[in-house]
């Protein structure tokens, strides 16, 4: 392939290598296979890496997205990607926004703001083209020693033996030098909404399509809007229809047409039907280039197991969403964040292989609370018959002078993350313990301003600088302590208490080298003194009390890594089927 | 709370009168528009999900004569 350029990017060429074990024709068995080499199965690479895994990631073109695709990255994923050390660029180069705006036909009906709370590391949402995002992530993975990142391999077959659950799963790829196979012990597929994986192992995809179809434009212009995303129903410049704004790095502009289902989606593409509609939206005198255009129509669909064997399904080759909401990346991204640390400890013979299936629990969970979110916002949006049009007409006209209507107006619920509030790895707070405030078990650890060790700096920088100190990281659970240190006998008995491997450093704060410089940790955290923290290697709050007791912090970590002790009156799961 | 399915209405005469006034003059389309603008109103000050989701209910199964 020629390499393709656009008004303000130009495509990188990668180069193919032939593998070693190729070339010497010798069958080498990987610890992981990650399937695709998009935003998701390069966050897999990276995230596996810092785990300590080394990785073979393998993809069968040679580039970055073509055109772009994803836009909006949220604040979790941002978070996971500063945890990987490759935030920063995407920050840097991406627009930052946390205000939309929605009209009805002439006038502004709502607004809304993403991050009503101050104080946060990461902004509420960057936009940016998908082929910068991925730029980044290619070099981060080339950096670093443990992903061996292969371009124009492509996969053709994949073999479980489903008579010894613990055999290494056999690939065979096929790259400009023939095919070949490859043995991994376990499998990440990330190869898309189309992927060939989830074919080969006959995963059920089911769901619902839309019947619409979505003019998407990106255009180069020198443009005075504000960055913020607007969204019109009905504008007069797009009659009876939809249309959003939202502005890209370098001047590009996304625009989205709601086109409806009867049209022609090849001749919508072409230039002359595409610039007269922005030429309409924007104005006469408005001068714009077209930088990329593709007509799409979209489905809301989830695998039916995350998990098969020793494969697992991330991104959109396990679910797929509406654009509405920028769900699609942005989910992906968590399901790596879940499966990276928790695929280490079963590597490692830490937890047991059972450890995946809470991958599934937890990120299936996730994906359907998406699903549910993207349904809405596409119903609201595309109406499906004229009492539903009706109703929502009526929503955004009382929307403009009554208050109450303004919630009710969905132009896309913008992508949270979904605390696994219902995952058999928390351990439920006792009942007489009482906590007020938005963490759960369950929920990702909400960032904080501290001062760690003299300097300013951010909660989530100090949990991944105290793991990455730890031998292994993946099985590095942090204590956050608020006020006086445990006694040493306590940690001495919770020492004695954790299976092999695991360590339970403790973050304390107050008398320790943490403070919470302006009062948001113990607000957020509802840290009244005596307060303890489990935090999970994903960030995520495993379990919490109000004292320190090695014996339930002991088995809450046990509990997390899906070892549920079955002998002994009142441990694991039978204690939570009482 | 649960639906409430006795009369409840001060002067039901003077209610229906003033429904039946409002959307007199419309036309069919301003009508429904008016009627499903209602729903939302009421429904917002009605508040409580368990009995919208029981007055969505008895609307949709009460048997069209």
């Amino acid at each position: 392939m020629n390499p393709v350029v656009q008004k303000t990017y130009t495509y990188p060429q990668f180069d193919y290598v032939q593998s070693e074990e190729q070339r010497t024709k010798t069958l080498k068995c990987h610890p992981v296979v990650i399937i695709g080499a998009g935003p998701i199965g390069l966050t897999a690479a990276l995230d596996c890496a810092q785990r300590g895994i080394a990785v073979v990631l393998i993809d069968d073109n040679n580039t970055v997205s073509i055109g772009s695709r994803a836009v909006c990255y949220a604040k979790r994923p941002l978070e996971i990607w500063d945890r990987l050390g490759v935030a920063k660029p995407m920050v840097d180069k991406g627009v930052s926004w946390q205000v939309g705006k929605v009209f009805m036909r002439d006038d502004l009906v709502y607004s809304f703001d993403l991050q009503p709370e101050p104080a946060h590391k990461m902004p509420a949402m960057i936009n940016l083209q998908q082929y910068y995002l991925e730029e980044y992530l290619v070099k981060a993975c080339q950096e670093h020693a443990l992903v061996d990142l292969r371009w124009k391999h492509k996969l053709l077959d994949l073999q479980q033996n489903k008579n010894k659950a613990d055999a290494p799963v056999t690939l065979s790829l096929e790259t400009p030098d023939g095919i070949f196979k490859v043995e991994a012990d376990w499998v990440i597929a990330c190869d898309g909404a189309n992927s060939d994986t989830r074919k080969l192992v006959g995963a059920g995809f089911s769901g619902q399509f839309f019947q619409d179809r979505f003019l998407i434009a990106d255009v180069v212009m020198k443009a005075d809007f504000p960055t913020e995303r607007w969204f019109w129903f009905d504008p007069p410049f797009h009659r009876g229809q939809s249309v959003l704004l939202h502005k890209q790095s370098e001047n590009v502009w996304r625009i989205d047409f709601q086109l409806g289902w009867d049209v022609d989606p090849e001749l919508e593409k072409q230039p002359e039907r595409v610039i007269p509609r922005i030429q309409a939206m924007l104005g006469p005198e408005a001068q714009f280039e077209l930088e990329w255009v593709s007509v799409y129509q979209f489905a809301c669909r989830r695998v039916d197991q995350f998990r098969y064997g020793r494969v697992l399904f991330a991104g959109d080759a396990a679910h797929q969403v509406s654009p509405f909401g920028a769900r699609g990346a942005n989910t992906g991204v968590q399901d790596i964040d879940n499966i990276a640390w928790k695929l280490k400890l079963v590597l490692d013979g830490i937890a047991p292989a059972s450890l995946m299936d809470s991958y599934h629990d937890e990120r299936a969970f996730a994906a359907d609370d998406n699903l549910l979110n993207s349904t809405r916002s596409t119903d609201f949006i595309t109406p499906k018959n004229q009492a539903s049009l009706r109703y929502r007409n009526a929503v955004l006209e009382l929307a403009k002078t009554e208050s109450f209507a303004r919630p009710l107006v969905n132009s896309g619920r913008l992508s949270t993350p979904t605390p696994y509030l219902h995952s058999s790895l928390n351990t439920p707070d006792d009942a007489t313990d009482a906590f007020v405030g938005k963490m759960f078990p369950g929920t990702n650890c909400a960032d904080a301003p501290v001062r760690y060790e003299g300097a300013n700096t951010w909660l989530l920088e100090v949990l991944n600088l105290l793991a990455v100190k730890q031998s292994n990281p993946a099985a590095t659970f942090i204590l956050l302590v608020f006020g006086d240190a445990p006694p040493n006998e306590q940690l001495n008995q919770l020492t004695s208490l954790l299976p092999a491997g695991l360590a339970t450093p403790v973050l304390q704060l107050a008398s320790g080298s943490l403070q919470d410089s302006e009062g948001r940790l113990q607000e957020r955290y509802d840290g009244k003194a005596g307060t303890v923290y489990l935090l999970r290697p994903d960030q995520h709050v495993a379990a919490r009390w109000r004292a320190f007791d090695a014996l339930k912090i002991a088995r809450a970590v046990k509990r997390c890594i899906g070892v549920f002790e079955t002998s002994g009156a009142n441990l694991g799961k039978k204690e939570n089927a009482a | 709370m649960t639906l409430i399915r006795t009369p409840n209405i001060g002067q039901t005469d003077a209610f229906y009168q003033a429904l039946i006034d409002a959307q007199r003059d419309m036309s069919e389309e301003q009508a429904n528009m008016f009627s499903t603008k209602l729903v939302l109103i009421l429904a917002n000050h009605i508040g409580d999900n368990a009995v919208l989701n029981e007055a969505i209910a008895l609307a949709k199964s009460n048997p069209v004569m």
